[in-house]
């Protein structure tokens, strides 16, 4: 049984509008997702804008209720949870941010906000609720001064620091990372990713980690998923993934990543148009309209995310009617 | 990079300040450098380094009052642009040296259609055109940027376009009057990855076509290996390396360089392996440590690393470190 096991995940959200502020559309935001994530993996979600990769990891918090599909956390149905398991659930599985600041109290000191997942799940001795703070400080490497500072006295850096430490306090197993390193400066990025590496060695957690930076996601994931328009159209190992990609998205992907070596410099095949509005994707593939090999079958049905039966890889799986049988990207 | 012909742009020992509630900052020191015509050049470095500052103080776009050049020059043409009166200033700015921004709603006004946002920088700069013919040229820009049925969209508005489709709109404006220079800062960086290579392409396309010269700021060495023929390194309001693009990432001689070349993590680095990083904070404007201001981060600094500022040295590969000789 893995972790966390996600099944025909959908989240639409309605559109409301015109005389008597009916449903007047649909956002598909996420449509039909499943994967799994085992003990002490990374699986990256990678996707461009409005993919769809953000509301995944809402609604695997219950942030928000998903329209279909089930979520299991260690066998748990996170649906069914009341509120009290639900609280537990969330000491298990918890939530790093882009940017943390909007996620830390302003007028709290870090010693308070750090101290409160303790209070909430029963710590009632301050002197040792310092203590384990004090702990997680030195652990995320940040000053023992900082308790008694607030969060607009810290860089960006450390305050990401501070979001981890409030992650990791109670323990969890599984932490969805969103986006955790896209606002940082490239030098305090790898201080940051370093120490999600450490953390995960230590104790053994499972990410999600969330994100599209391809290069950054490629260093910290075990696998990785890809998302476009609110479906999972591949997902591999992150070696396989890159080295053999069978989705044309994904091909298209990793050959728009600029790569840092002037030595490898190469002419950019851009991928024709953008992507299509969640409100009316297209009904089948979602990615015919810019697909360069599409065929009349990618509008008349939808492609299965399945793995390729050649290949003999049942963790490679990708969802196009001809993959395989493209031409190799490079 | 022959120092005999002279360079399209010339920019040398530029300083600029800023008031700020806690006193004045220093925002950029000593800046030189050269932009040969039909070159990129990249400016790199990360938050607070000075990289778009500079590009204001040569457009002399500076906020003011807070802002002001205390020195230096900025010969373009034979003249310092920092000498000429507000007029003959405007005549190049647009005209002659055109910038795009990170974010194209900050130069598009959102109540008009794009249309006469485009035909009023003609307007303004090639006022001998005619109505007609300024449409014309509008719509020929439009094609040329890739943004498909040009005369539907002349009558759009820039909120009914999508990111990429601004930031075209928006090159289109400043390549319409045939600059010389085009400052691009962080043009790339809000997009997604598989549109920002659209415009790195059509930049490089454009280029190729007319010759122009591009100032590519940005603070991805994934764009810069991509696009540029040389390249500026800049720390906390100075420049500390520059360098012709292959030399800069075979050789990187400042011990900042090279952290941060190590720091990015590349598509063949071993997973989950540790990245080498860089100690420390990026520093603000108001906290520069003295001497050399990379000093309090750097795993190599001495004694009089921070006592005084190593200076520029080096011909062609220029960098600014009192060590740099250990690392050649």
């Amino acid at each position: 049984m893995s972790l966390l096991e996600v099944k025909g995940l959908k989240m639409h959200f309605p559109v409301h509008g015109g005389l008597f502020y009916r449903r007047i559309a649909t956002v598909h935001a996420v449509d039909g997702v499943d994967f799994e994530i085992e003990a002490g993996e990374t699986l990256g979600l990678v996707g461009e804008s409005g993919c769809g990769k953000s509301t995944v990891g809402r609604a695997l918090l219950r942030l928000y209720d998903p329209t279909a599909g089930r979520v299991r956390f260690d066998g748990q149905n996170v649906a069914d949870l009341d509120a009290h398991s639900l609280r537990s659930l969330r000491a298990e599985m918890q939530m790093i941010f882009q940017d943390p600041y909007e996620s830390l109290n302003p007028r709290h000191t870090v010693g308070t906000i750090l101290e409160e997942p303790y209070v909430i799940h029963g710590e009632k001795d301050a002197a040792r609720r310092r203590d384990k703070v004090m702990k997680l400080l030195d652990r995320v490497g940040l000053p023992e001064d900082a308790y008694h500072k607030f969060p607009h006295e810290f860089s960006g850096g450390q305050r990401q620091r501070i979001g981890i430490a409030r992650a990791i306090s109670l323990r969890p197993r599984l932490i969805i990372c969103d986006e955790p390193v896209s606002a940082l400066d490239v030098s305090i990025q790898s201080q940051i990713l370093n120490l999600l590496i450490e953390l995960q060695q230590e104790m053994g957690l499972a990410y999600l980690f969330i994100a599209h930076d391809l290069a950054v996601v490629k260093h910290i994931s075990d696998r990785i998923a890809v998302m476009y328009l609110g479906r999972i159209v591949e997902i591999a190992d992150s070696r396989t993934l890159y080295a053999n990609p069978l989705h044309p998205y994904t091909q298209a992907l990793i050959a728009s990543i600029p790569v840092p070596d002037p030595r490898r410099r190469k002419e950019f095949e851009a991928l024709p148009g953008e992507v299509p509005s969640p409100l009316n994707p297209p009904p089948h593939c979602h990615f015919v309209d810019r697909c360069p090999y599409a065929q009349a079958i990618c509008s008349q049905q939808t492609p299965e995310l399945k793995p390729l039966a050649e290949e003999g890889d049942t963790r490679h799986r990708v969802a196009c009617h001809f993959a395989g049988n493209l031409p190799p990207s490079g | 990079m022959s120092a005999s012909s002279r360079p399209l742009l010339e920019v040398r020992h530029l300083a600029t300040e800023f008031d700020t509630e806690q006193g004045v900052a220093r925002a950029l020191d000593d800046i030189s450098f050269r932009l040969e015509a039909g070159e990129t050049l990249g400016i790199v470095g990360e938050s607070g380094c000075g990289k778009s500052v500079t590009s204001l103080s040569i457009m002399r776009l500076l906020p003011k009052p807070a802002g002001r050049i205390v020195g230096g020059e900025v010969i373009f043409d034979g003249q310092d642009l920092l000498q000429l009166s507000p007029d003959a200033m405007h005549g190049i700015r647009g005209n002659r040296i055109a910038m795009i921004f990170q974010e194209p709603m900050t130069a598009l006004n959102p109540v008009y259609r794009v249309g006469h946002q485009l035909e009023e920088a003609l307007l303004l700069h090639k006022p001998e055109l005619d109505e007609r013919q300024r449409r014309d040229a509008c719509i020929g820009m439009l094609e040329k940027v890739g943004i498909p049925a040009p005369e539907r969209r002349l009558k759009e508005y820039p909120h009914q376009l999508s990111g990429g489709m601004r930031q075209r709109v928006m090159i289109a404006m400043a390549l319409l009057c045939d600059p010389d220079i085009l400052i691009a800062d962080e043009p790339t960086t809000a997009l997604d990855v598989t549109i920002q290579a659209q415009i790195l392409q059509l930049l490089r396309d454009l280029q190729r076509e007319n010759g122009m010269s591009i100032i590519f700021i940005t603070h991805d060495f994934g764009v810069i290996a991509e696009i540029c023929d040389r390249v500026v390194v800049m720390y906390g309001g100075r420049i500390i390396e520059q360098a012709e693009i292959l030399e800069l990432f075979d050789h990187p001689l400042h011990p900042y360089t090279r952290g941060l070349l190590q720091a990015i993590p590349k598509l063949d680095t071993e997973p989950k392996s540790l990245l080498k990083t860089i100690p420390g904070m990026v520093p603000s404007l108001l906290d520069f440590p003295p001497g050399c201001r990379f000093q309090n981060r750097c795993e190599f600094a001495e004694p009089r690393c921070r006592e005084e500022t190593p200076p520029l040295l080096g011909e062609g590969h220029q960098v600014r470190c009192f060590r740099a000789e250990e690392f050649r």
